[in-house]
């Protein structure tokens, strides 16, 4: 692996994190469900909004959803991703009720609307670190 | 017990804004508080509160070194990014109703332009507002403002049919009033075409869609109402202030509705606590860091319905002479980015008569807003007299 040519930014997980990121790592998309009540929350946190319960576990995803909004950028903000001008991000409204950003592969601009269906698909971009993409489903 | 009409912004200075002032941070705080103390009447001593920026570039600590100051009795930061100026005013009224301290100096200054904090891409990354969005976004490449903002816009197009050449409107009448100003980095008028023709930052979001990065400082003292009467300046009361912050404050992302922001509750509570109409509002200074947020915050604040903002900046409502002028100074579009304190500044000037050429004629009521970070609101309504 080249890791020292990887120029973007890194997340910085966290214990209460973590579990999102190794899943990745296995193809999976996780996301967090009380343990008491039973909803489900993105992005992960330390406490259910809902009841105040501390305990969670972490549930696979279908990783299926549909667009909520998009951007396309056109100016790095950050050297990483000059090299990948332009790029699509999507957000996107997960079937499980939460919603993800991540960027576009292979949709064409022409086709970016509000409830277009797209799938999560994985993307190695470090030995310790898999990002998602969305494609269309 | 309110705050209503409690307190007063009894002072205001600003230095020249620029893209390079060869000045620290420290001088340029000094400078504009000095010019705001002076302005209220007061000796530098007399300060005996301070709300930092929450970049805390500045501290309290350096004013005391530099005035002399014997005995501060309160400081505070407002950490809500470009909602902080407006916090600061209610931060302080509240410290000085409750009898903590007489005057309370709130400055702002900045390289944004020259600095060696870096632009904004580099520096929100190490802001803890944005330490969600850091993990979880920045490594999918939504880094800046702009690329965190342009989805609110986009859903906002796709719901309502608003259009860029709306957006536009935001950015011409902005750009005619910095000229007017006279202490404005921008100087050229600015056509729709003009905005048209500008590069793409993150779709929707042209160049001309986005701030400036600025460098220079501007500094307000508040007082209470009642001392208000006996100062140096006519008085500008404050009839109401209110924060508020958005659902999923941390993550636009995951908002239930992305297209409304923290300041659609402030309003109401502001409004209310004032006992004015959105109608008897003569001058409003919006907080525009994209104009965007200058129409979205429009219609959250209620002078028109949501979907109904991108018609309602495109009628002339929002230039000299419209029902609603905003942003008379040139905002942060056009006159400097400082964070909003630059907003209520120009209120001030507005509601005192000393607006120059892009003076409202007979201003005596206006409202200031700030927005911050993922969408918190801050909104004061002031009036002289
Ligand atoms: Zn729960």
């Amino acid at each position: 692996m080249t890791e020292t040519t990887y120029m973007k930014p890194l997340p910085e997980a966290s214990p209460d994190t973590l579990p999102f990121w190794k899943s990745l790592q296995d193809g999976k998309l996780r996301i967090q469900a009380c343990s008491a009540c039973g909803k489900l929350r993105h992005y992960p946190r330390q406490v259910c909004p809902y009841c105040y319960s501390m305990e969670h576990k972490w549930v696979e995803a279908k990783g299926t959803g549909t667009i909520h909004s998009w951007t396309t950028a056109h100016h790095a903000f950050h050297p990483g991703f000059k090299g990948e001008l332009p790029y699509t991000l999507l957000t996107v409204d997960l079937a499980e009720g939460v919603r993800m950003q991540a960027q576009a592969r292979g949709i064409a601009a022409g086709k970016l609307k509000i409830g277009l269906p797209v799938k999560v698909a994985f993307e190695i971009a470090t030995r310790d670190l898999t990002l998602p993409v969305f494609v269309s489903a | 017990m309110s705050l209503k009409a409690k307190g007063a912004v009894t002072g205001v200075g600003d230095t020249r804004y620029s893209k390079n002032s060869g000045k620290s941070v420290t001088t340029l705080q000094m400078e504009a508080s000095l010019a705001a103390i002076r302005d209220a009447g007061l000796d530098p001593k007399e300060i005996d509160g301070i709300i930092v920026y929450g970049n805390m570039a500045v501290v309290a600590e350096d004013f005391i070194t530099n005035f002399g100051i014997a005995d501060l009795r309160f400081s505070a930061v407002t950490p809500l990014g470009g909602a902080s100026a407006v916090a600061s005013v209610q931060c302080a009224i509240a410290a000085i109703s409750a009898g903590i301290c007489n005057h309370v100096l709130i400055p702002l200054g900045r390289n944004g332009s020259s600095g060696a904090g870096g632009r904004i891409g580099s520096r929100v990354r190490e802001m803890p507002q944005f330490r969600t969005i850091g993990e979880f976004e920045m490594p999918m490449g939504a880094i800046a403002p702009a690329q965190l903002y342009a989805p609110m816009a986009r859903r906002h197009m796709e719901l309502y049919g608003t259009t860029s050449r709306q957006l536009a409107e935001i950015a011409v009448s902005t750009r005619h009033n910095a000229i007017l100003n006279g202490n404005a980095m921008m100087t050229k008028p600015l056509t729709v075409e003009d905005h048209q023709a500008s590069r793409m930052i993150s779709d929707p979001l042209r160049l001309y869609d986005c701030s400036l990065e600025s460098d220079g400082a501007c500094a307000i003292v508040v007082s209470s109402a009642e001392r208000a009467n006996d100062m140096a300046q006519p008085r500008v009361q404050v009839l109401s202030v209110a924060e508020a912050h958005p659902d999923s404050p941390s993550a636009i992302t995951q908002r239930p509705d992305m297209t409304r922001l923290g300041i659609a509750k402030a309003a109401p509570r502001a409004f209310e606590m004032a006992g004015v109409t959105h109608k008897d509002i003569q001058v409003a200074e919006i907080y525009d860091c994209f104009t965007y947020i200058v129409m979205c915050q429009l219609e959250d604040l209620g002078f028109c319905k949501k979907g109904e903002g991108g018609p309602f900046v495109a009628s002339g409502a929002i230039k000299l002479g419209g029902k609603l002028p905003i942003n008379t100074h040139g905002g942060l579009l056009s006159q400097a980015h400082m964070a909003g304190l630059n907003h209520v500044v120009e209120l001030v000037r507005q509601l005192r008569g000393e607006a120059g050429k892009a003076q409202v004629k007979d201003a005596k009521l206006g409202l200031v807003t700030g927005y911050g970070d993922m969408g918190d609101g801050t909104v004061a309504i002031m009036a002289r007299g």
